[in-house]
């Protein structure tokens, strides 16, 4: 097959107001826990530094006063942390914590709408069963030694379900994200390359025969486009000389300029085809209509 | 002379196409990538302006390259900026103090009271168990052990004299007050979102939750009655509890609604339903939250500072008077202008 099946099933059409349809990358699981362990691990550093501080702060008084603001800070600071961090990032305007932006992750609303506060809260507060459900039922047993074997493996594969539940639908959903309508994409962003086929002396360079440029339809044009792109010397070298071969033409050593002029040759013929209603797919030749046709 | 009347005479249409709009582009990048960067305040008026116009404009390069040409980073390049400039433009939050000014303004009253079905349930549920609770220790005093765990329990059980119960009830500071407010608070909280959560499981945990806390009171009252303090207990559990209690309830009645809307999704699909019910539901919980801190401070300094008996009942009274009156009051909707 063409692509990998797993990059095209994270892929989701969307399409805006104005009609038009845009590709979203969903973030798969792997990413979306590495981007969450990275949260976790930020907040207790932050846990820590506050203590830290509190206590050198507080060295000079009563004993008794630095442990209770000490107490106090872990205390508020881990609940307003645990329920909140999360939350007060994803309402902001990036719509991310810490850890996904890191990774290059966002959250957004399913229906493309604004994002609420509201979903943001909802997405957050089911990660108490998710995460917390099943780590305080492997503290519980830890503190408790092995007293029910069997207890122990169900209350795990129950809380199991919620923390793996992302793995069992398409979207990669967590609970959280199924009762708040929201999902986790990719932020992406590429430039615009440069114009492969932009110049005008081209033409003048090397010419090529009908029968060498009817040899590949738009799917190789595109993985020409991708060789030339990444700009690796073996490739390029490699692809122009199965180009050379199977066209006929002699060898030329310099292979990145000759499968540039290939390239813009090729480019020119299959987009003269397309105004005229023909798209070629592919090397075999299978010719889609168009229904636009601009000049 | 030759360099006005004779352009570069591109032979593909992309490269036509790329020389007379991308300008546009590049604009429409620059703004929505200061947007990302910094925020939106960081534009002045003519960008603010430009923008809509040239994401419109975007949008439409990207249906004509889509359709003519072939030149596979180019498309890709003004999916990716459309998308970007969409999420700026349709996707972000409102303004934040704005959020906060709705939620309390309408989000919150309207959400609780749109539960209201799930809250009398959940209130049922909790008079059932503190009924049944009351009951149970009252028959045998043996029950107490069994509902209450006992470092909860700290000397109040059965066989405590009514002398050293009423202490308690008294006593006042004992222990920095602010630590106590924060460790209930914390505590309670968290008990409260974890009950919502638990809605997830169609409703199950939840009720058995709202049950427990039910019979643990009633277990409570059962060991002051009988000592004859049930009305000093009331006053010391009530001037919290009014808040405390409505806000479980009211946590409770939430994970009802969760429970609900993925059991019996009616018309909508599941999922459609699933969401449905946590838009409601998520302003509730966050209501939740803000009052178990009030509860908190009633808790660990109201009722620390105020001894009497009469005292308390008014600080309940009121705050559950305030509390219903936001929630309940019908009021005119607010004129759209």
């Amino acid at each position: 097959m063409r692509k990998p099946k797993a990059a095209t099933s994270l892929r989701r059409p969307f399409v805006t107001p104005e009609g038009v349809s845009l590709p979203l990358d969903l973030g798969g699981a792997g990413e979306r826990a590495a981007a969450f362990l990275i949260d976790v691990i930020l907040l207790v550093a932050m846990l820590i530094a506050m203590s830290v501080v509190l206590g050198l702060m507080m060295r000079g008084t009563a004993k008794g006063e630095s442990e209770e603001a000490i107490g106090i800070v872990w205390l508020l600071g881990f609940f307003l942390l645990r329920n909140f961090w999360f939350a007060a990032f994803e309402i902001g305007r990036r719509g991310c914590t810490p850890g996904k932006r890191l990774l290059g992750l966002r959250v957004i609303a399913r229906n493309g709408a604004r994002l609420t506060g509201g979903a943001v809260i909802v997405r957050n507060a089911m990660r108490e069963i998710e995460i917390f459900l099943p780590l305080s039922f492997l503290g519980v047993q830890a503190a408790n030694g092995l007293a029910d074997r069997f207890l122990t493996i169900f209350a795990l594969a129950w809380t199991g379900i919620f923390l793996l539940f992302p793995l069992f639908n398409r979207d990669r959903l967590r609970i959280g994200d199924f009762f708040a309508g929201t999902w986790v994409v990719h932020t992406m962003r590429s430039d615009l390359g440069s114009d492969l086929a932009g110049d005008p002396a081209a033409a003048l360079r090397r010419s090529f025969t009908p029968a060498a440029l009817d040899l590949y339809g738009v799917f190789e044009l595109q993985t020409l486009e991708n060789v030339l792109r990444r700009g690796d010397g073996d490739a390029i070298a490699t692809v122009a000389g199965v180009i050379q071969r199977k066209a006929g033409i002699a060898y030329d050593p310099d292979a990145r300029a000759f499968l540039t002029d290939y390239y813009a040759a090729l480019c020119l013929r299959l987009e003269t085809g397309l105004m005229v209603g023909k798209r070629r797919q592919d090397k075999h030749g299978r010719i889609s209509k168009t229904h636009v046709v601009r000049g | 002379m030759t360099a006005i009347a004779d352009p570069p005479r591109w032979r593909v249409n992309a490269s036509r196409f790329r020389a007379a709009h991308e300008a546009d582009w590049a604009e429409l990048d620059r703004i929505v990538t200061l947007i990302e960067r910094k925020s939106v305040r960081a534009l002045d008026d003519d960008a603010l302006l430009a923008l809509p116009v040239l994401y419109r404009t975007t949008l439409s390069s990207l249906s004509v390259a889509r359709e003519t040409s072939l030149d596979r980073a180019l498309t890709r390049y003004l999916e990716q900026l459309c998308t970007r400039a969409y999420f700026q433009i349709y996707g972000v939050p409102g303004r934040i103090w704005r959020q906060i000014a709705d939620f309390f303004v309408e989000g919150w009253p309207m959400a609780v009271r749109a539960l209201w079905r799930e809250t009398i349930a959940a209130l049922l549920l909790t008079l059932a168990g503190t009924w049944a609770g009351y009951l149970l220790v009252r028959h045998d005093p043996a029950w107490f052990y069994g509902i209450i765990p006992g470092g909860l329990a700290d000397g109040r059980d059965p066989a405590a004299s009514a002398a050293s119960l009423q202490k308690m009830l008294y006593s006042g500071a004992h222990g920095p007050l602010v630590t106590m407010a924060t460790a209930l608070f914390t505590h309670n909280a968290q008990i409260a979102i974890f009950a919502f959560a638990l809605g997830f499981a169609f409703g199950v945990p939840t009720a058995l939750l709202l049950l427990y806390n039910g019979l643990m009171l009633g277990a409570f009252v059962a060991i002051y009655a009988a000592k004859g303090l049930g009305f000093a207990f009331g006053g010391w559990v009530l001037i919290h509890g009014t808040t405390e209690l409505s806000a479980i309830i009211l946590a409770g009645a939430a994970g009802f609604r969760i429970g609900h809307a993925i059991a019996f999704p009616g018309r909508l699909s599941r999922s459609g339903s699933a969401v449905a019910a946590g838009r409601t539901t998520g302003m509730v919980v966050v209501g939740v939250v803000l009052m178990l801190l009030v509860a908190g401070l009633l808790e660990g300094i109201g009722r620390q500072t105020i001894l009497v008996d009469s005292e308390r009942y008014a600080v309940a009274g009121t705050v559950l008077a305030g509390w219903l009156t936001y929630f309940y009051l019908p009021r005119g909707r607010r004129a759209k202008a």
